[in-house]
């Protein structure tokens, strides 16, 4: 966030917006948005993405706040398991007289 | 609501209210494309929106008093049959204008439904039950404003202070009560006793904001009565032009 009249176009922080649809569920990501402060945020996020009756509750968060994995580093982060199989614990016999395995 | 219709009396104080509601859409709507930021361009029209549909409601029961339409009471009126207050016509000037004049509507309107809904006439008191709801974000979003530009730059809180100013000769003719007011007694809200509720929220928004109530010029108003400042004129052309230049388009 910069000091107001820092720079001569200078634009509103960005903030990204999590919407609950209903009691029970988790806040969803719905978009993002831009405000001068936590408070306005939450108005506009209601402005945006809540008039058609969405939502129970808003979350707005900076999005500066956020750490993202890298889009280009997807494959190393989200390789898939499969072929690992020494990664799932299926080689092991349950002992006898152990309940609840 | 549905079938009811309105007497005379009640028609003209259906239009006093309505025609506030519907000049106010239409100022706020001139911000469309013009706002500081895309996301105030969208809150400035959703409470347009807001505000034509709680004209619509209150025009369309108006008009049950003597058949006509709302489109026919927007659309086809001229000037001096429009019952706003001077408040409402006032022009958008600078974003600070907008939300000082933002400011005194919506905290009047969310004074003026809350009362209404004790209203011995169902529709109306069905109509403020839904609008008063609506008022109060509207109220939010102009206390929002008002602190932030008031508590800014020094750039913005001299617009802000410069802002209210401006508005504030208005603010008496809304809670002047006309003779209308008597011969619709329990039904009509009494103008003058929404002033204590009025100022005991904007006294604690000034203190917040460091404003103070200007003292000075009090204008006596004449909208109830048909009478408007010329800047009227424009705004109705505006309005009305594709209703009377395509007559009976509809979307």
């Amino acid at each position: 966030m910069t000091s107001p009249g820092v720079s001569p176009h200078e634009t509103w922080p960005l903030w990204e917006v999590f919407v609950r649809a209903s009691r029970g569920l988790s806040h969803v990501h719905a978009g993002s948005l831009h405000a001068p402060d936590a408070e306005l945020a939450l108005r506009n996020a209601r402005d945006l993405y809540t008039r058609r009756g969405e939502g129970t509750s808003v979350w707005v968060v900076p999005s500066d706040a956020i750490t993202t994995s890298d889009p280009d580093a997807k494959g190393a982060f989200f390789e898939s398991p499969a072929g690992k199989n020494y990664r799932h614990a299926s080689y092991y016999t349950a002992s006898e007289g152990v309940p609840h395995l | 609501m549905g079938d009811a219709v309105a007497t005379a009396d009640v028609a003209e104080y259906a239009l006093w209210l309505g025609d506030d509601a519907l000049i106010l859409a239409q100022q706020l709507g001139g911000w469309i494309a013009r706002a500081p930021e895309l996301e105030e361009d969208v809150a400035l029209a959703n409470i347009a929106l807001d505000l034509l549909g709680h004209a619509r409601s209150l025009l369309r029961y108006a008009g049950t008093s003597d058949g006509r339409t709302e489109d026919d009471l927007a659309y086809w009126r001229d000037e001096p049959q429009f019952r706003s207050a001077w408040l409402f016509e006032q022009p958008n000037g600078d974003f600070a204008q907008t939300i000082a004049r933002q400011l005194a509507a919506s905290v009047y309107q969310f004074e003026l439904y809350s009362a209404l809904q004790q209203s011995a006439d169902e529709t109306l008191a069905a109509i403020a039950a839904k609008a008063v709801k609506e008022v109060e974000y509207h109220r939010d979003h102009a206390v929002q404003w008002t602190l932030r530009l008031a508590g800014g730059t020094d750039e913005s809180r001299a617009r802000m202070t410069r802002a209210v100013g401006d508005v504030w000769p208005y603010v008496d003719e809304l809670f002047r009560d006309e003779p209308l007011i008597d011969r619709l007694a329990g039904i009509a809200v009494r103008p003058s006793a929404l002033r204590p509720g009025f100022d005991a929220v904007i006294d604690a928004v000034f203190a917040e904001a460091g404003l103070v109530v200007p003292d000075g010029f009090r204008s006596s108003g004449g909208g109830r009565r048909g009478q408007h400042f010329s800047s009227m004129g424009y705004l109705l052309a505006e309005m009305q032009v594709l209703a009377r230049q395509h007559r009976g388009a509809t979307w």
